[in-house]
């Protein structure tokens, strides 16, 4: 591990370990949903950052394992968590199995367009059929406990959240850097020469996908049990979307990035929409927040991620940003 | 189904496919020649129902005039708002990467609807068919065909054959198609690429939002309604393949028979019918039914 990523996970740990004993419920329930959006955006950075195929319809496995766990617990008394999740994270898991077996034949603009087509199948499965429950969703009436403790209050809620978040950041701290993770690295800067010196690049990309799908799953089933209640927008393009610039607005080819830019989107939409600041204006929160995605394409193209390098060629001129700059490419 | 109901159904299936490939083929186009993913291209269509429903009366007012003089200022105003958007917006776009285009436009998606909320606010609209429109042409004892909609049709017919000359035909559609295939060829035999890739912009939001203007009677008027446009446009452009607007036209139609006639037949399923189609086709020709420049 290098020094930045240590210190950036001490801080990490250390804020959001003090969260629920300084802040006041709201916040906690606040974190909980961003932490949930990062477990999101880290299971999409896997594919886009670090392998390098653009996904437009990661909502689906997230709305899977959400419908998954609200479905599956429904006649159930005292639903557990041991048996709820992995089935929640398995189902997403093989639809995303279904979905890249097929759609990894193509590439490009082609693929972002066929996973955004099985997303939507998956959404009107869920809208128009009777499993889904229409428009309006379900409600999720009982939350799952780890066999006597109880995870229902909003602060045992926070520390599942958080541990699934820290083992998601392990495991694909794990996987980007085993062999594994180089080869996903090598297919995004050509995958011809990884085919040519003997990679079978097409299942290794479908491992990818399975991967961040069953992590998108696990997000979806802590989205789920979070809100207790589900509706067809969670598998909506818009959410594959959010995500989609969740990532870029980090930055990416970082797993921290993707964890930024969860935050940072959430602490914008927050801001955007306070109405001690914006008076009557925050009813229009998404003017300032696509003004601000805007200037962060214009003047970040790294995105927030990029920010230390940038102000650091600005000020200092360093010879080193060049050669960071240098290994980031490759890496 | 009897054969009034196949020949109503085969008309709107018609005019839904025409009103579609207006807008997917102004995406296809700046997708193929700039290489720029606009998702913001949903939103001149909304853009052009709302001018549509705001300049209408003011025209009549002002001009004692109906349909054609709104239809004319409104592409006017769609022309100049397209070509402001090109010069301050999407100019950046031409060197960046594809995620930092979804990037962007994403955010002038947010902007635009905002800024239409503000304006116009968040009601559904209806917007009045014209008097001399305004009739039915009697098919059977119990059945009808609006003239509005065969209109609808004939102008999007009447554009696509205009905007197959023009790029066939003329000296700027030959820089066109000679910008999507090679853009560094066309720049060091002296076009003028900045100014070239504005025009089709402007020419691409202009389309849009004609389609938006003419579409408002039928399909009135509300908040959002670019979006599902724009993704059933982006479906149209990778089946026809990029860049193709031989493609996008014949995707258009099929993507309005196989809706159409998927709502009629098969009501529960109609919603995927059009992504399994989509899937299908990609999985048989992974890069569209015709490539660009073919």
């Amino acid at each position: 591990m290098k020094k930045s990523q240590i210190i950036f996970l001490t801080f990490l740990m250390l804020g959001l370990i003090a969260l629920p004993f300084l802040g006041s419920e709201y916040a906690i329930d606040w974190m909980t949903k961003t932490m949930i959006y990062g477990i999101f955006a880290l299971s999409l950075e896997l594919l886009v950052g670090t392998t390098g195929l653009v996904c437009f319809g990661q909502a689906a496995f997230f709305g899977i394992g959400a419908y998954a766990v609200v479905k599956l617990s429904a006649d159930i008394d005292n639903p557990q968590v041991m048996y709820l999740l992995p089935i929640s994270i398995l189902l997403a898991g093989v639809y995303a199995l279904f979905v890249g077996a097929l759609s990894l034949r193509t590439k490009g603009v082609y693929f972002i367009m066929v996973t955004l087509a099985f997303a939507q199948m998956a959404y009107y499965v869920i809208h128009d059929t009777p499993i889904g429950g229409g428009t309006d969703g379900i409600y999720l009436y009982n939350k799952p406990a780890f066999f006597n403790i109880p995870i229902s209050s909003s602060f045992e809620f926070y520390i599942f959240t958080l541990i699934c978040l820290l083992l998601v950041f392990g495991v694909l701290g794990l996987i980007t850097h085993s062999r594994f993770g180089r080869a996903l690295s090598g297919i995004r800067i050509n995958e011809l020469r990884m085919r040519a010196i003997g990679f079978e690049t097409y299942n290794y990309k479908l491992a990818a996908f399975v991967i961040s799908g069953m992590i998108a799953g696990l997000s979806g089933y802590l989205f789920a049990v979070k809100d207790g209640f589900v509706n067809p927008e969670l598998l909506s393009w818009h959410l594959s979307g959010a995500v989609l610039i969740m990532i870029i607005l980090g930055g990416l080819g970082h797993l921290r990035g993707a964890f930024i830019g969860a935050f940072a989107f959430a602490l914008l939409e927050e801001f955007f929409r306070s109405e001690v600041i914006f008076g009557a204006y925050s009813k229009y929160w998404h003017l300032g927040l696509g003004l601000t995605i805007i200037l962060c394409v214009a003047f970040l193209p790294r995105g927030l991620f990029g920010i230390p390098a940038l102000l650091q060629n600005k000020l200092i001129g360093s010879k080193k940003d060049s050669q960071v700059l240098q290994n980031e490419e490759g890496l | 189904m009897d054969l009034s109901t196949f020949f109503i159904q085969t008309l709107n299936a018609v005019q839904y496919g025409l009103l579609l490939f207006l807008v997917a083929a102004g995406l296809t186009l700046i997708f193929g020649i700039m290489g720029v993913i606009n998702l913001a291209h949903g939103s001149f269509y909304m853009m052009g129902s709302y001018l549509a429903f705001a300049i209408s009366p003011v025209v009549s007012e002002s001009f004692g005039g109906g349909l054609i003089s709104t239809l004319i200022i409104g592409v006017l105003i769609a022309i100049v708002i397209g070509y402001i958007l090109e010069w301050l917006f999407y100019s950046y776009l031409y060197e960046r990467d594809h995620l930092q285009q979804v990037l962007m436009t994403y955010g002038l998606i947010l902007v635009i609807e905002e800024i239409r909320s503000i304006l116009v606010g968040d009601d559904v609209h209806g917007v009045p068919i014209p008097q001399w429109l305004s009739a039915s042409i009697q098919l059977s004892d119990v059945m009808t065909y609006p003239v509005y909609r065969l209109f609808i049709s004939g102008v999007c017919i009447l554009l696509a054959i205009a905007m197959f000359l023009i790029l066939s035909k003329t000296k700027l559609g030959m820089m066109i198609r000679a910008g999507s295939v090679n853009r560094e060829m066309i720049q060091s035999l002296g076009v003028n690429i900045k100014f070239l890739y504005r025009i089709v912009f402007a020419m691409g939001i202009a389309i849009a939002a004609l389609a938006g203007m003419v579409a408002a009677p039928v399909s009135s008027v509300y908040p959002g309604m670019g979006q599902g446009v724009l993704i059933i446009c982006f479906v149209i452009v990778v089946i026809g393949g990029i860049g193709s607007i031989k493609g996008a036209f014949i995707a258009s139609l099929l993507i309005g028979f196989i809706d159409t006639f998927g709502k009629v037949l098969l009501p529960e399923v109609a919603g995927v019918l059009v992504y399994i189609f989509m899937a299908m086709i990609l999985l048989w020709k992974p890069s569209g039914l015709f490539k660009a420049g073919s």
